[in-house]
């Protein structure tokens, strides 16, 4: 038997207010080593106070050849933007 | 699909690294590219982790407890940027452990500047500034390179390398500010370092294969000897701040190119370390095979430990 | 100077400042990457409380001598550590076993340190538990993998148990310093700690499948400078340099 330590994915809040991040990934055995691994990895120079981590299997990513598809519509939804709607200069901040 | 269907992908492909665009694993790529970044990523990544040993040498016998700290936080940095690195690497569809394979198996090559040994404290401070030196010249660039994963591994590889080559200019500046003993050892450390560390930044254009398309891709920015000259131009004036004299007859500034002229490589020498057969070579890779080796009983009790707990936790569920 | 605060200090310093060289020898040669990174944590946040420690102890013994003169320049048998420190890294069921019976130590200790009325000693207690608390979770973390993980494994750390389990003892002894520290209420009374240590370090193994080891024999000196075969060599090396090149700047 020899399984190796699968990947996982490392997610760091910098600090309180924003959110976390994706910052790499790395081996462990369970979740617990991970986050532990995570630890001693990704905050060394304190850049965290949050740790989020993820086995990378369970994570679903959507397929670049659908961008077309997936992303593309939305490029002519200009009305979705604040800056389609015409209002008079003496309106300053809306 | 078919040949002209490639082609064509290949064509857009080219096209989005040319317009600086960055290339995701997911996204479609020519198997070439695919080969050349597992290739040129994990021998930057097993480079890191070699890197370890000739330094990790002098751990236990740091000459006080602040240099003790700082040069054990360096390594341990290297162990994080060699991780980064086959991480990044991983997503290209290779295994760490196979990467590991590669490099006990003698397939994969890492930076032959750590085939040789470190043989004063003084090599700490010679390592930190050339060695380290020659790297950012290499990585900076590397930042900025097309495939996404490796930009960012670069990216924070970076920005934590800033303190290593103070790190060792600042060895250097008290050995040389020390007894004459003491800065001899500083400047024998530079008589052993500095052709190794020209050799560093890879062989001479004329025989460097990959370059057209590493430069295309963004793996490389610009050639070796370029690099070189870079490095020798930049790290001239700080040996003369140390006083030290570069052990090169032939050094001498070149007012016309506005850079400093050198004396010829032993490239012999580069070929023969490349090759496998440097002062360190077998000690290197047996330390690092013996690392793999020692510790598979305890990989594989932390992943059976894992699956009884989880076979618990299903047991309980249920 | 105050002589027993500083062989008092000397007595808790030398015990992180030999278990962080043991620690710093493994760096570059974890079984993962993952775990190289971990064990160096621990030896930095060890060597860190040293350097707090002997800079202290240099300014009580307020004669010029640095906090690298009290590391490096004293004789073997002026080394205070306990002798389960100073054992060798066999393998990484040894690193364990030797981290987690020190860490489950250094956790009691320390807390009622920081209760000291030294505000010195107990502003480096309050520093030092945080990073302690996580050597022994991490330490604890492994036990119980490696006891309850496979048959080879559970072997080998069981063996490693067994083994250091001869130096525990020692952790619970008093040197003449300490019973004088204890009295002027700087000090911690290690002895009081004993009945915890071993309720602690017991339910740990029982969790890892581990049978606690029966044997009544232990060893001990460390204390009072007597160290094991192991220790000339980890000071060869923690020395050499100021040995070789001596009254030199680093």
């Amino acid at each position: 038997m020899s399984k190796n330590w699968p990947l996982w994915e490392v997610f760091v809040r910098s600090k309180n207010g924003l959110e976390h991040r994706h910052c790499g990934s790395l081996h462990a055995a369970d979740a617990e080593m991970a986050l532990e691994n995570a630890r001693d990895v990704y905050t060394r120079r304190s850049e965290g106070v949050s740790i989020w981590v993820v086995e990378s299997k369970h994570i679903t990513a959507s397929n670049p050849e659908n961008n077309g598809e997936m992303f593309e519509p939305a490029q002519d939804k200009v009305y979705r933007h604040p800056t389609f709607y015409d209002l008079p200069d003496e309106v300053k901040h809306m | 699909m078919s040949e002209e269907q490639i082609k064509n992908l290949e064509a857009q492909f080219e096209a989005r690294i040319a317009r600086d665009e960055k290339i995701e694993p997911k996204d479609w790529m020519p198997e070439k590219y695919r080969k050349t970044h597992i290739r040129q990523m994990s021998q930057h990544a097993h480079s890191e982790i070699v890197g370890m040993l000739p330094e990790g040498n002098w751990i236990t016998r740091a000459p006080s407890l602040r240099r003790k700290v700082a040069l054990l936080a360096k390594v341990q940095d290297e162990a994080g940027h060699g991780l980064y690195l086959y991480s990044a690497t991983e997503t290209l569809g290779v295994s760490r452990e196979e990467m590991y394979e590669q490099l006990h198996k003698g397939k994969a090559k890492y930076s032959s500047i750590f085939n040789y040994p470190t043989i004063t404290w003084a090599d700490m401070g010679a390592i930190g500034w050339l060695v380290d030196g020659a790297a950012i010249i290499n990585q900076v660039p590397l930042c900025n390179t097309s495939y996404g994963p490796y930009a960012r591994a670069m990216i924070r590889v970076c920005k934590e390398e800033s303190f290593h080559q103070r790190q060792g200019y600042e060895i250097m500046l008290k050995l040389c500010n020390g007894t004459p003993e003491q800065k001899e050892m500083a400047q024998d450390a530079l008589n052993r370092w500095w052709w190794p560390s020209l050799m560093m930044l890879g062989p001479t254009d004329a025989e460097s294969i990959h370059t057209e398309q590493s430069m295309k891709w963004k793996l490389k920015r610009k050639s070796n000897d370029d690099l070189r000259q870079q490095f020798i131009d930049q790290t001239v004036p700080q040996a003369d701040i140390l006083g030290l004299t570069i052990p090169d007859s032939d050094l001498k500034w070149n007012e016309e190119r506005q850079s400093y002229d050198f004396g010829e490589i032993n490239w012999d020498e580069f070929w023969q370390v490349v090759k496998g057969h440097g002062p360190m070579n077998k000690v290197r890779m047996k330390a690092r095979v013996d690392a793999w080796e020692n510790g598979k009983w305890v990989r594989d009790a932390a992943m059976a430990h894992a699956e009884k707990k989880q076979e618990r936790k299903e047991k309980l569920a249920m | 100077m105050n002589k027993n605060l500083y062989k008092y200090l000397l007595g808790i310093a030398d015990n992180s400042l030999i278990l962080g060289q043991r620690l710093g020898e493994l760096c570059g040669h974890g079984p993962s990457l993952e775990t190289d990174i971990a064990c160096t944590n621990m030896s930095l946040d060890l060597l860190g409380q040293v350097r707090s420690y002997y800079q202290y102890a240099a300014k009580i013994a307020g004669d010029g001598r640095t906090e690298d003169d009290i590391a490096m320049l004293r004789k073997e048998r002026e080394y205070f550590n306990v002798l389960l420190v100073e054992q060798p890294n066999t393998d990484f069921g040894y690193t364990m076993a030797r981290q987690f019976l020190f860490d489950v130590y250094h956790f009691l200790m320390l807390t009622e340190l920081e209760k000291s009325t030294d505000l010195n000693l107990s502003a480096i207690a309050k520093k030092s538990i945080k990073e302690v608390s996580y050597h022994k979770r991490f330490s604890s973390d492994w036990i119980k993998r490696l006891g309850d993980g496979t048959e080879e494994s559970h072997k080998r750390i069981q063996t490693a148990i067994n083994d250091l389990w001869t130096y525990t003892d020692e952790l619970f002894h008093q040197t003449e310093a300490d019973k004088a520290m204890v009295a002027e209420g700087v000090g911690v009374d290690v002895t009081k700690l004993k009945g915890a240590y071993y309720e602690e370090v017991n339910a740990v193994l029982e969790e890892a499948t581990l049978s606690v080891p029966e044997s009544k024999y232990f060893q001990k000196g460390g204390k009072q400078g007597i160290h094991t075969e192991h220790m000339g060599y980890l000071l060869a090396d923690l020395q050499y340099m100021q040995r070789a090149y001596p009254n030199m700047e680093w």
